[in-house]
């Protein structure tokens, strides 16, 4: 007599996402499976030649790059002495191998983050009914939390390191899809009027003023991008990528303390080192055209 | 005079939503603050119409909010009108098709902003050759028109500079020689000395005085500043709630102000500036130059002025039976027509007051005098 009353939710109806949802995963897998393989294919064939072209550059090279980037980032000797001093450790801790494994995920993932996020990114820039439709798309992709597209992406691409970029990149992207959109939106008015003024078409207007003057608070947006997919690396582990992450994992299941400090420490190493390196980059502030004829 | 390259015609603009219902209103009489209450449009250009002429400097003044940015804007169609026909040489620019108006930018007109509008990632010398390398010239050729751009506004030497290290008066040097650099046929400027310090701002107006007497330039300014639009313009209108209110040389605006609004606004003229020797100058019939000829005498009665074959003046004396038949030597230093009023006032309490005071063009002809009284009665 009282039900409507009652303080539970009703529960006669019950709107299931869910099993449309599990209907709809093999649906695509089974439709689509020739174009995700596909997919699956190239992607490996690029995974597997930059984890190659990565494990071709001697150590020490890779030492001595991350010197100079520091040293040329900070205009500090001592800095970049002290970043290519925590490569070094990595080595030492033994993990080398994995770090370089870990570098081709992120380096991939980053890539294609950018190749996508970009030229969205200049588009909502220009049009504000596409900013508004993207911004759900892109607020879901930050908070719905990771695990949940990762057993999608393990039907649609298999094991390994394909879904675990595929899986960074959707996590990764909209930092450089927002901050770019922001950036050219925030190019001063008078700025972009004078290239209006005198004469630029459309093109002219995007790649010589908005995007140069856009360019650091975008290289904030690709420097945030990065660090997320930095922050994939455990995770993208628990689906068979191989590297620093797997060494995380590893010790958890087998309770080893040492170990997960170890690897922990080493992925510190790596974002802090990454996140530096890349900063350098865009507060040096964009450099000049060569002025004199 | 020379016929006008640039004619507005019934321009009108008006931003917002509900533009048809803004336009009947408008056609309905209803003002500016009546559109604005019953549809949020504003109606930031009302019929405005105006002529410049080729080599003129037509200034378009008024506070802020009247308008004239947005006229300014509306002749290069950075802001597209809602009505009316900007005409150039003839031709309405509002029937351009897209590559049409893309080249008018690129080689008619030129615009400099308040702001400077420069970019940081180029230098100065990349920032002048802006316009030219949007037109596609070719790196050595842009950049040697540049450098003589740069070297007419006084900024030779400093090419490779970053723009975030110039000073304001500086920057708008740049922004001037990137306009100048496209040897534009109309230049636009926007309020450009407004950003500046007072004393930056009258080396600029200066400056830009200077550089137009070489250029001559057709330019359309935009200011708040009488004292500036006194200064430098050929023609003054003058706008308010988006309609030019009186339109005429500086003297009409002056002495003869057509609404109340006027005479308010140019209460503030400092006369001594913004009128020159050309205002009281009483002009003498001049005979024909005759080289060989010798000496020529004109008078009106007052005074006779004797002249040599150049049209130099060698001396004067006083007519109407009081002063010495026989010429006196000339007692004052060189007065031009362009001279300001204020420069002459030491003139006055040096020399005796009931003098003539010559005046001679830019090439030292003789023109006509003009006296105290004058000077005095056009200060007042």
């Amino acid at each position: 007599m009282f039900t409507v009353l009652a303080d539970t939710f009703p529960s006669w109806y019950k709107l299931d996402i869910g099993s449309w949802f599990d209907r709809l995963i093999p649906l695509l897998v089974v439709r689509f499976g020739w174009l995700f393989d596909r997919v699956t294919q190239d992607l490996l064939w690029v995974l597997n030649g930059l984890e190659r072209l990565i494990d071709l550059v001697p150590w020490w090279v890779q030492v001595l790059v991350v010197f100079v980037l520091g040293w040329r980032a900070t205009r500090k000797l001592g800095r970049g002495s002290l970043y290519a001093a925590l490569l070094v450790l990595v080595g030492l801790l033994g993990l080398w191998e994995e770090m370089n494994q870990t570098l081709a995920i992120v380096v991939a993932s980053v890539a294609l983050s950018l190749v996508i996020g970009l030229p969205f990114g200049i588009l909502t820039a220009n049009s504000r009914r596409l900013t508004a439709g993207l911004r759900p798309l892109l607020d879901a992709m930050q908070t719905m939390p990771t695990f949940v597209y990762l057993i999608p992406a393990v039907m649609f691409f298999g094991l390994g390191k394909v879904p675990a970029v595929i899986a960074t990149t959707i996590y990764a992207v909209p930092p450089v899809v927002r901050l770019t959109s922001h950036a050219i939106e925030q190019v001063d008015l008078e700025v972009v009027e004078a290239g209006r003024a005198f004469g630029a078409s459309r093109l002219q207007l995007l790649f010589k003023v908005q995007i140069p003057q856009a360019l650091p608070t975008i290289m904030q947006g690709i420097n945030q991008t990065t660090m997320m997919a930095v922050s994939m690396i455990v995770t993208c582990s628990m689906i068979g990528a191989r590297g620093l992450g797997l060494e995380v994992i590893t010790a958890i299941n087998r309770l080893e303390m040492g170990r997960g400090f170890t690897s922990g420490l080493a992925i510190v190493i790596v974002a802090v080192l990454i996140d530096r390196l890349t900063q350098g980059w865009y507060r040096r502030g964009p450099k000049l055209e060569e002025g004199r004829p | 005079m020379t016929a006008a390259l640039l004619q507005v015609q019934g321009l009108t603009k008006i931003f917002g939503h509900g533009l048809e219902q803004a336009r009947r209103l408008l056609a309905g009489g209803c003002g500016k603050d009546e559109i604005f209450r019953r549809t949020g449009a504003t109606l930031a250009a009302d019929d405005v119409s105006f002529e410049v002429r080729e080599g003129e400097t037509f200034v378009l003044i008024g506070l802020s909010g009247s308008g004239k940015s947005t006229v300014v804007r509306c002749l290069n169609l950075l802001h597209r009108p809602t009505a009316g026909r900007i005409l150039i040489a003839g031709r309405d620019i509002l029937g351009y098709r897209r590559e049409e108006l893309l080249e008018l930018r690129r080689r008619r007109m030129a615009m400099v902003f308040q702001s400077f509008g420069l970019m940081s990632h180029r230098n100065l010398l990349d920032n002048v050759a802006f316009g030219l390398e949007i037109r596609g010239e070719a790196k050595a050729a842009r950049h040697a028109k540049a450098l003589q751009a740069i070297d007419l506004v006084g900024l030779s030497g400093q090419e490779g500079s970053r723009i975030d290290a110039l000073s304001g008066g500086m920057k708008q040097r740049v922004g001037l020689a990137r306009a100048l650099a496209n040897d534009p046929d109309v230049l636009l400027m926007d309020e450009p000395f407004s950003a500046l310090d007072p004393i930056v701002r009258r080396d600029m107006q200066a400056e830009l005085l200077k550089i137009q007497a070489r250029v001559k330039k057709t330019i359309v300014f935009i200011t708040h500043d009488i004292n500036e639009a006194f200064k430098l313009g050929d023609t003054i209108a003058i706008m308010k709630d988006g309609r030019i209110v009186q339109c005429g040389s500086p003297e009409d605006i002056l002495y003869r102000p057509a609404t109340p609004y006027v005479q308010e606004f140019v209460r503030d003229i400092d006369k001594g500036q913004a009128l020159s020797a050309w205002h009281v100058l009483r002009r003498l019939p001049l005979p024909a130059a005759r080289p060989g000829g010798g000496q020529t005498e004109v008078g009106d009665g007052d005074f006779a002025f004797v002249l040599d074959e150049a049209g130099h003046l060698l001396g004067w004396s006083r007519q109407g039976g009081r002063g010495p038949a026989a010429a006196v030597a000339v007692l004052t230093p060189a007065v031009t027509v362009d001279t300001p009023l204020r420069e002459l006032l030491p003139l006055l309490v040096e020399g005796r007051f009931a003098d003539p005071i010559a005046i001679t063009d830019g090439s030292g002809a003789f023109q006509g005098y003009t006296t105290g009284n004058a000077v005095l009665q056009a200060l007042v």
